[in-house]
């Protein structure tokens, strides 16, 4: 056989998923997977003053674990870990309620009317995320139509003693969670849908014919079908409000700054690379834990199917 | 029943208030004649034209779609691999690191991505003096990573959905197995690699975290352009850069809407005409 045929044989045979598997898979190592092994190394890097601002080594060869003493021990990482978890949470617990029932409405209106409305929610993901948060900064602003609004409703409602100006909502956590439910609810509403849809409504049909309230067949039938929607959603919006950025930078209040922040001002304005990868590792361990409850669920619901 | 329905409809009707209000609130306000953006003071259009006369905006926009566009082409062409890889290649050596490094840039909050990829390039021009100095290639480079495994997953789930019969048919017939990707798997799949490719561009076109690590001087995207203004307070030009930015969202969707819509109508009649010529 010529040095070609053997050739165009190895590459049938074996060549081209050497390719198409290959070139995907070095990519990402090198592009992703070594950046990251190089971010966990430098977690327990020693900070130095040079240019990188790292070095290994230092009293104790090699490893530094000074980082993570001092997530453990300095109250501002505890503390910032403990308002990322918190404004994540009431993020994903305030998209659940409010997602849930438009989910529910969504399977209950025409077919017609349920593709318009299924693109008005996703057309807003589909603009900036950035200037979905800039929206509410407009609103959330003292001089703002919405803000002079909510200023009158509070006045109108309170004794005299109490009147304020305007509402102080900006540079708080309170701005932090609404503007993370805003730009957070798509992704609780589409999987929610996508489980609610499937439901059987002669199950429902069926509960009720055997006497069930309609809030008991909510309880019974539709809330425990529609798990594995609740968890992919809650997921959905707990993962990525917890590593959030832009919106606590924006509209979040300093005194009391999210983990995100806390990574990026380590790195950029402090120049502690160690700290910050420190920072980072603990923030993926902290993530490891919700991620596997959800693939945990993705499973079984794959599994059910 | 009957007040469930109502109680329903009340908060779909709420919902999309809460989503659309801002959105109306800032396009409205563009309009606004007054230096102060939230307080009305008359109409005017002069925002647009300071918008559009400004060429740090122009330079912004034109240097997110270059990297946009080549990013997610790239992205398409890798992401589809890994997909086909992962979909139909059950077993090979280092399946399960593969299938874990498809999905963790998904979870991996950006920050870390950003910072990691930063101290990788920073590093890696110390070490053999490339990248000489960060911006579009930077850049562009970043956004491949976290953009294809965004194809994959879309790529994957199709491959997973549709029949393999037509793909062996063609093995059986003598086809050879990259002739059978490009002529069979491939075009099977060419919706969900053209939606692949749409998600690739827009999350890469709005990708403001990523972008602001690895970027460098005089290369400012047209997120990090608005994210340095925004940062400073509102301001109306950016109200009018939005509403923009809204109405090139908008018309796409309604023009994607309308020609999906025909083809499916057009599909159907060709159904129908296929089954009456069988009569």
């Amino acid at each position: 056989m010529s040095q070609d045929g053997r050739l165009s044989r190895w590459f049938d045979l074996k060549g081209w998923i050497l390719v198409v598997i290959g070139a995907p898979y070095v990519w990402l190592v090198a592009f992703f997977f070594f950046p990251f092994l190089i971010v966990v190394a430098m977690s327990v890097a020693t900070n130095t003053p040079t240019a990188p601002p790292f070095s290994f080594g230092g009293e104790h060869p090699w490893v530094n674990t000074g980082a993570f003493t001092r997530i453990v021990t300095d109250g501002l990482y505890v503390r910032a870990f403990l308002t990322s978890v918190v404004n994540a949470f009431v993020a994903a617990v305030l998209c659940l309620l409010i997602g849930y029932p438009m989910a529910l409405g969504l399977t209950r209106v025409s077919k017609s009317w349920r593709t318009i409305l299924l693109m008005l929610v996703i057309l807003p993901f589909w603009t900036s995320f950035l200037l979905r948060v800039y929206a509410w900064m407009g609103l959330m602003g003292k001089n703002s139509w919405f803000n002079g609004l909510l200023t009158d409703a509070w006045n109108f409602l309170v004794p005299i003693d109490w009147a304020v100006k305007s509402i102080p909502m900006m540079q708080t956590n309170f701005a932090v969670v609404l503007v993370m439910v805003y730009t957070y609810l798509p992704f609780m509403i589409l999987p929610l849908y996508a489980s609610l849809e499937r439901l059987d409504p002669t199950l429902d049909e069926a509960a009720m014919d055997l006497g069930s309230r309609p809030s008991q067949v909510f309880r019974d039938v539709t809330l425990p079908q529609s798990m594995p929607g609740i968890i992919a959603g809650g997921m959905l919006v707990f993962i990525p409000a917890a590593g959030e950025l832009v919106i606590p930078s924006l509209v979040g209040s300093a005194s009391q700054p999210m983990i995100g922040r806390i990574i990026s001002d380590e790195f950029a304005q402090a120049r502690d690379w160690p700290m910050a990868s420190a920072v980072a590792v603990a923030l993926l361990v902290l993530m490891v834990v919700p991620t596997m409850i959800y693939s945990h669920y993705q499973a079984k619901a794959e599994g059910s199917k | 029943m009957k007040r469930n329905r109502t109680f329903l409809f009340t908060v779909l009707c709420f919902g999309f208030a809460f989503f659309y209000i801002p959105i109306l609130s800032m396009i409205v306000f563009s309009f606004n004649a007054s230096r102060l953006a939230t307080v009305w003071g008359g109409f005017s259009t002069k925002w647009y034209v300071s918008l559009l006369s400004n060429d740090k905006v122009i330079d912004a926009l034109v240097l997110s779609l270059q990297i946009a566009v080549v990013s997610a082409t790239i992205a398409t062409i890798l992401g589809t691999m890994a997909g086909i890889a992962l979909a139909r290649f059950t077993k090979f050596r280092g399946r399960v690191l593969f299938s874990g490094l498809v999905t963790a840039p998904l979870i991996m909050p950006e920050v870390i991505t950003g910072i990691s990829s930063l101290i990788f390039f920073i590093l890696l021009a110390d070490w053999i003096g490339w990248p000489g100095q960060r911006g579009f290639t930077t850049i562009t480079l970043a956004h491949i990573t976290f953009c294809m495994v965004f194809v994959t997953t879309i790529v994957q789930a199709r491959l997973v959905q549709s029949d393999r019969a037509i793909e062996e048919a063609a093995m059986d017939l003598g086809s050879r197995p990259w002739q059978v990707m490009f002529d069979i798997t491939l075009p099977v799949i060419s919706p969900a690699i053209l939606s692949g490719w749409l998600l690739a561009f827009t999350i890469s076109l709005d990708d403001v975290v990523i972008s602001s690590f690895v970027t460098g001087p005089g290369s400012t995207t047209l997120p990090l352009l608005i994210w340095s203004k925004v940062k400073l307070g509102v301001t109306p030009d950016i109200n009018a850069l939005a509403t923009l930015m809204i109405l090139t969202v908008g018309v796409c969707v309604i023009v994607a809407g309308v020609v999906m819509n025909r083809a499916e109508k057009r599909r159907l009649a060709d159904e129908r005409l296929a089954f009456r010529n069988n009569d």
